[in-house]
């Protein structure tokens, strides 16, 4: 046995040359050969669910010849005994830019303000430099020894390795691993295309926010069909070309979090494109919805570090998110797995790829099945790239990649031995190593040692084991039967005796020389295996690196979870949305009563005393004196107040990954429909203050915006859930300094003055005009623009502007260039000189939605007043107040109030002004906005007048579902208090047991303004 | 011939409104006597029937109208107060008032110096008594105020003034009575990560105020160097340092490391100052607090966490203002302490962190803050309760027992539009 291994070195040695390239010309004599190996009495793993037992596997020439229990032995074959062994198809890793060149990123420029448009790549490529569709890994692509060993040494055969740049970043290519020439590595080109929501090296500037990013995706989604039809009569264009040539491949979309997902796949419905998401090991927090999407996942295992929560006043910058996601993330795997995703995973997201297989114990202790995990890193992998006829399972004619094990492959003392690539030796861990291993009885002429041989991490360690406090090393080497030693006689002496000789397998004997230099016989002779000590577990330990941090050292509950299996580890739950305050039961709406208040109907009626409010089915069934209970839930209201919700005309609030597209004067073609947060604590706040709707809006970069979103407030609903069913579209336009830049020094994007903002609507329009005519006219040179789409829909009256505004002259012109092309403006948002021309809006029909009373912070609302809201209702402008402040937005009440402090409005009319007038205003007071049967039940129980400081809400409704009850907030808070002190707990006891800790985490603060403008599509 | 006389007059009222300066008002002249309103007296205290005069500026009467004998011949102007309110006038600490007018502009901006240690710097200097913003805060009932210079991390010295003057020289009230630190974040709030350079910055601040003491102690100074100079104030307690923090960890150990420099110590921000009120008390350390109508300082937060911040602190004795940062925003001073009435806090007890309470961190409680007899007369009227913005309506004001003008450039907009639309 120990020959053959021997022989092994050499004929793998020679054996490289057998696979040189064919075409090119050699230096030498030809030494090609058949590469036949036998592995015999193996456990071979034919697949993530098939093994045979003492089986044999044949390959020949790097590829399988068979595998079985029947297989005939060629006599030419070279054999290697497996007995006890197991043999695995090698894994595969499909999320890797293995062999890919790093891109930097080119300057940009910094200056704020400054604007690069277009893309400055030379050639005939696409107008954006974050796409690369003609981008072909493959091309570029070359093997890199040390990654490969890498990889390689934890059990990978083969990756399908893409570079990580840009928003389309072209084609990868499948290649084995290994450092042959890439000739003979890559196995498939051009496998999959591969897509991001990150710019990479572009410098441009658009996109620069989420929504950009996605409506950038839907116009080349549909420029590369125009192109297809007939854009390349027009242009020739390399990019749009490899675009629509990638288009059948497997799409892989790389996303930052489990609610991307939901945003491409939503885009996906819209196009019929199916994708694979690689996200960054979230999914279990909106499992259900990504299930939905009936999408593959490529699943990273990397876990957050504990954090140092010891003091407890750092602790407190924990949030309860990045807490509960420490204990949580590594039953990520498990639980899609049981939701019947399919998978693969990936060492992707790693600092250090070699944590891996710990993660994947921890994933497996967690519970995710071992056959689960192998068929995420065999089958699932090579399936989904296509690349099954080659890899992924160890069948006739696949390629010779496998590995072969110690044992099982997730156990944790299991060591990767070889690693077979296309019928190539990667040797790990000598198969006979073991033998070493034990207690010897040294003699060395006269004196007797005890000696221990351990082997840890590879490497065999020596020691005089003087007694159990005491011992020493020893060095020594040891190869194939030779073996070496010295050490000095006692701990203390410095000099030492050498000694040489051989092994039989057990025992050893030879000569060697004393400290004295005189001559000694010596001989060893095997004991048993070294005894186990508490020590030793500690060693063992260390080597589990758990995580990405090395994260190996386990708590005394891990400990005896080890020895005890039934232990079950004890787990929070998943709340939705994943934070302080999300529930775990889905709320739901229920019957409700509510007695003897003093109900505002916003309705003819007025405000009623001592009346009651029936709810069922998600509707006001009733308001009147006296309503029978019918089964409803009864609440006292006496003494109380009863509104409907209020209705934020102006908010920023649950939007992700940025509020503005500053990058053109016009992005009517982006949606903040497309990024809306479910997950944004504010949304739970607002709904504390009585706010059931908010409308959010793009911010006021742009005298064009993005599209608007209209969400009702449903705490923990995913994103689609929240939006307010079937209402008219609207979008946000802005006049200004915001759309001038006037806060910068430098700019140079159109326009820099009101008089540019008044050619930008009028050149828009103009333009869209005549787009609706060429549209009408159809054809196949009629190419579709999402953004020209918005502006015919404004035309058209099909979509409705909020216009964010200032000062009397601007709000002029905006209605002139409406009136011009025949629609309305439907409301002036800020609005602050509202006052000044009240007349003019009653007369052309638009709303106004103020402040109450800011002012003074920037030079256009020097004449504000806060008597603004005051003066437009008397004008008969329909008038809300608003909040664009995610803290204001929870006291409305409070700015209506200031409605009646600053110019005397009716109480009954402030209210409207945060209710009935902004649902008039988004076209929505046919089904909320006051409180009439058959309308929508969103209403809040006020404790005081809802006008005064003093007030609270105390529950929120909407659809008849209580999304806040300010008696079950107490609980939470109680249950907030008590799940973060368990985990804090966790935390020390796992930092006590010597794992590692690492930054605190509590999530960034993204509190969205109308002039936030940071770049949010770089990494 | 009246009535032409009457429009005149208006006409000539609404120009005056319309350049948006209201002339500061005239000494007192007469003893005014305010009679049968609900007088809040700013120290806890309040007389439902009062009885409140006052001559030559001072308090001379605080009393229950139900019980005390009033010579009306004493009063030649004299106010029907039922069913309306009396308030100490209201003081906005920590405010950029007077130093800057327009925030996006630059040129209007005051506030900040170049330089990060800069005690020297005197914020009453830059302090513009003609801005277009003081009349609107005083209409809600902030009459004084503590100007405060910005940024760095020394910014320089406060004053505080009254909002009624000529210029900076009248308005001043207690000049430079304070430096203002701010004190280093130790990590960085939007990514949460550790700020490399807080040890460094904690020593710097170690090093100024050691030499700074070094120098206060100095009795034979040859080399006069203007910030040492500005800051030895704090160390004989004529000045008071004011350590802008807001952090449980930070407060904790700006407070731990003033302890030995025996200072007037005042923590300005403190939104984390409810959890550790036993370190203020002991180390006598008082609180202007930062906005309450502010979002809970952490995602995991009681919802309501600001709000309630007032209440814990009386609960816990800390004496504490209510205060808010920038300019323009003063005029919802009160409207804090009203929300934290909403949440627990006793009426009385925010009138009192509106008023008696900054008078006693801004060292001028012996004058006013408070309506008592031998104070000044600054105090207003209002129709309705002042904490509740649905009932302020303030009718009169008066600074040291000057009536103030509470009109002001909105005010005279707002009559100017109404008037374009009424003509119509």
């Amino acid at each position: 046995m120990r020959k053959i291994h021997l022989l092994l070195f050499v004929i793998l040695f020679i054996t490289q040359s057998s696979f040189a390239q064919i075409t090119f010309p050699r230096n030498g004599v030809y030494d090609d050969r058949d590469g036949l190996y036998a592995f015999t009495n193996a456990t071979i793993h034919k697949s993530f669910n098939e093994t045979v037992e003492n089986a044999t596997l044949l390959i020949r020439d790097g590829k399988i010849e068979s595998v079985g229990t029947s297989v005939n032995l060629p006599a030419e074959a070279i054999v290697i005994d497996l007995k006890g062994k197991h043999i695995y198809p090698s894994l595969i890793d499909i999320y890797s830019d293995y062999g890919l060149p790093e891109r930097k990123r080119g300057e940009r420029n910094r200056e704020r303000g400054i604007q690069q448009m277009v893309t400055n790549k030379d050639g005939a490529y696409i107008w954006n430099q974050a796409l690369r569709p003609e981008f072909r890994a493959h091309e570029v692509f070359n093997p890199n020894k040390k990654d490969a060993k890498e990889m390689l040494k934890m059990g990978f055969g083969a990756v399908l390795a893409h570079q990580k740049d840009g928003i389309s970043r072209g084609t990868s290519t499948f290649v084995t691993l290994g450092d042959e020439p890439a000739h003979q590595v890559i196995l498939k080109d051009k496998v999959s295309h591969h897509l991001s929501f990150s710019k990479g090296t572009s410098t441009q500037s658009y996109p620069g926010s989420l929504m950009g990013g996605i409506a950038l995706l839907r116009q080349t989604y549909i420029d590369g069909e125009w192109y297809k039809k007939y854009g390349h009569k027009e242009e020739f264009n390399i990019s749009l070309a490899s675009w629509n040539e990638v288009q059948s491949l497997p799409q892989i979309f790389e996303v930052r979090d489990r609610l991307d997902i939901l945003r491409v796949a939503k885009v996906g419905k819209e196009f019929g494109l199916k994708f694979i998401y690689k996200s960054t090991g979230d999914e279990y927090r909106r499992l259900d919805e990504i299930k939905g999407t009936g999408a593959d996942l490529i699943v990273e295992l990397n876990f957050p570090e504990a954090m140092d929560v010891e003091d407890p006043f750092d602790a407190l910058r924990a949030s309860l998110t990045e807490l509960k996601h420490w204990e949580l993330a590594p039953t990520n795997a498990a639980r899609i797995e049981k939701a019947g995703i399919r998978f693969a995973l990936t060492t992707n997201g790693l600092k250090k790829k070699s944590a891996f297989m710990g993660n994947l114990r921890k994933a497996i202790k967690n519970g995710l099945s071992e056959e689960a995990a192998l068929k995420a890193l065999t089958h699932t992998p090579a399936k989904i790239t296509g690349v099954y006829d080659q890899v992924g399972s160890l069948e006739k004619g696949k390629l010779a990649n496998f590995i072969v094990t110690s044992g099982k492959i997730f156990d944790k003392k299991t060591k990767i031995h070889q690693n077979w690539v296309r019928g190539k030796a990667h040797m790990f861990k000598e198969l006979d190593k073991d033998e070493l291993t034990g207690t010897y009885n040294l003699k060395s002429g006269k004196t007797n040692y005890k000696l221990n041989v351990k082997e840890s991490d590879g490497k065999s360690s020596m020691v005089i084991f003087v007694n159990d406090s005491t011992e020493y090393k020893v060095k020594h080497t040891y190869n194939d039967g030779i073996i070496s030693l010295s050490f000095p006689p006692s701990k203390e002496d410095k000099k030492v005796i050498s000694l040489s000789g051989t092994s039989d397998g057990k025992n050893w004997s030879g000569r060697g020389t004393n400290p004295d230099g005189s001559w000694v016989d010596w001989s060893a002779t095997y004991m048993g295996p070294v005894p186990e000590k508490k020590k030793e577990d500690k060693d063992d330990d260390k080597k589990d690196t758990a995580d990405k941090t090395g994260d190996g050292k386990k708590t005394e509950k891990d400990k005896s979870s080890k020895n005890k299996k039934e232990d079950k580890i004890e787990l929070g739950k998943v709340v939705y949305p994943f934070m302080a305050y999300g529930w775990s039961e889905k709320p739901k709406p229920e019957t409700y009563l509510f007695k003897n208040a003093t109900v505002w109907t916003n309705e003819k009626d007025g405000i009623l005393e001592g009346a009651d409010v029936l709810v069922q089915n998600g509707k006001i069934k009733s308001v009147g004196k006296n309503l029978p209970a019918a089964g409803a839930t009864e609440i006292d209201a006496t003494g109380k107040h009863i509104t409907s919700g209020i209705i934020d005309e102006h908010s920023h609030i649950a939007i992700s990954r940025g509020v503005n597209e500053c990058t053109q004067s016009s992005t009517a073609e982006v949606r903040i429909g497309d990024v809306v947060n479910s997950e944004d604590i504010n949304i739970y706040r607002q709904l504390s203050g009585g706010v059931t709707i908010s409308q959010l809006l793009h911010g006021s970069c742009n005298p064009i915006g993005g599209q608007s979103a209209l969400i009702k407030l449903r705490w923990g609903y995913a994103p689609e859930q929240m939006k307010f069913e079937n209402t008219d579209g609207f979008i946000k336009f802005a006049l200004g300094e915001n759309v001038k830049k006037s806060r910068n020094s430098r700019n140079n994007r159109f326009p820099d003055s009101r008089m540019g903002v008044e050619q930008v609507y009028v050149d828009a329009f103009t333009r869209a005009r005549e787009y609706e005519t060429k549209k009408k006219l159809g054809g196949a040179s009629f190419r579709k623009d999402l953004d020209m789409e918005a502006l015919v829909e404004i035309l058209n009256s099909q979509r409705f502007i909020t216009c964010h505004s200032y000062v009397q002259s601007e709000i002029n012109m905006l209605m002139h260039v409406a009136d011009a092309f025949g629609f309305k403006v439907n409301t002036f948002t800020h609005i602050l000189e509202g006052y000044k021309v009240a007349d003019k809006m009653k007369q052309h029909g638009a709303g106004g939605s103020t402040f109450s009373d800011w002012w003074a912070y920037k030079y256009e609302v020097i004449d504000a007043i806060p008597y603004n809201a005051a003066i437009m209702t008397e004008q008969g402008v329909i008038t809300a107040l608003n909040s664009d402040d995610a803290e204001m937005a929870r006291r409305l009440n409070q700015e209506a109030a200031k409605a009646v402090l600053y110019g005397d409005v009716n109480e009954e009319e402030a209210w409207k002004m945060v209710t009935l007038n902004p649902a008039k205003l988004l076209h929505i007071d046919d089904r909320v906005g006051s409180l009439k049967a058959g309308k929508d039940a969103d209403l809040v129980l006020w404790s005081h007048h809802p006008l005064s400081v003093y007030a609270k809400a105390e529950i929120t409704l909407i659809d008849g579902v209580k999304f806040f009850d300010r008696k079950t907030d107490l609980q939470l808070r109680q249950e907030v208090a008590l799940e973060r002190a368990r985990l804090v707990q966790k935390m020390i006891a796992h930092k006590k047991g010597g794992g590692k800790t690492g930054p605190m985490r509590g999530g960034k603060k993204h509190h969205y303004h109308c002039d936030s403008d940071e770049d949010e599509m770089v990494d | 011939m009246k009535k032409i006389q009457s429009i005149i007059i208006v006409c000539l009222l609404f120009q005056i409104g319309l350049l948006a300066q209201q002339t500061p008002a005239i000494v007192q002249s007469d003893a005014v006597l305010i009679i049968g309103a609900t007088a809040h007296l700013g120290n806890g205290k309040v007389i439902p029937n009062s009885a409140i005069g006052f001559e030559n500026g001072k308090l001379i009467l605080v009393a229950d109208a139900n019980t005390v004998r009033i010579d009306p011949s004493k009063y030649p102007t004299q106010i029907d107060g039922k069913g309306k309110h009396v308030y100490p006038g209201f003081i906005a600490p920590n405010t950029t008032l007077g130093l800057i007018e327009i925030e996006a502009v630059r040129a209007t901006n005051d506030m900040r110096e170049v330089g990060s240690f800069n005690p020297n710097l005197r914020a009453i200097i830059a302090y513009n008594t003609d801005s277009d913003i003081t009349p609107t805060v005083r209409s809600n009932g902030v009459l004084m105020a503590q100007v405060v210079p910005q940024g760095g991390r020394v910014s320089g010295q406060s004053t505080v003034v009254q909002l009624d003057a000529w210029n900076w020289e009248d308005a001043a009230y207690s000049m430079d009575e304070g430096i203002h630190l701010n004190w280093p974040r130790s990590f960085n709030w939007w990514n949460n990560e550790a700020n490399k350079d807080y040890a460094d910055d904690v020593s710097e601040i170690k090093t100024n105020f050691k030499s700074a003491q070094a120098y206060a102690k100095n009795k034979k100074v040859t080399k006069t160097n203007l910030k040492m100079d500005a800051m030895k104030g704090l160390f004989d307690k004529s000045k008071t340092l004011y350590v802008h923090t807001g952090n449980v960890k930070s407060i904790t150990e700006a407070i731990l490391f003033f302890k030995d420099f025996g200072l007037n110590l005042v923590i300005v921000g403190g939104s984390d100052a409810w959890m550790i009120t036993d370190l203020l008390k002991d180390n006598k350390v008082s609180v202007i607090l930062g906005d309450t109508h502010s979002l809970p300082s952490r995602s995991d937060s009681d919802i309501d966490e600001p709000f309630k911040t007032a209440q814990r602190l009386t609960e816990a004795g800390v004496l504490y203002a209510f205060g808010m940062n920038g300019a323009w925003q003063q005029r919802n001073l009160a409207f804090q302490a009203g929300q934290a009435v909403g949440y627990g806090l006793d009426y009385e007890a925010a009138i009192t962190a509106l008023t008696l309470n900054t008078a006693k961190i801004l060292g001028i409680d012996k004058t006013v803050g408070s309506l008592e007899e031998g104070k000044d007369a600054t105090l207003f009227i209002s129709e309705g309760d002042a904490l509740d913005m649905r009932t302020c309506k303030l009718t009169q004001a008066f600074i040291g027992g000057r009536e103030i003008d509470l009109d002001n450039k909105q005010k005279a907009l707002y009559r100017k539009f109404k008037k374009k639309y009424d003509g119509k």
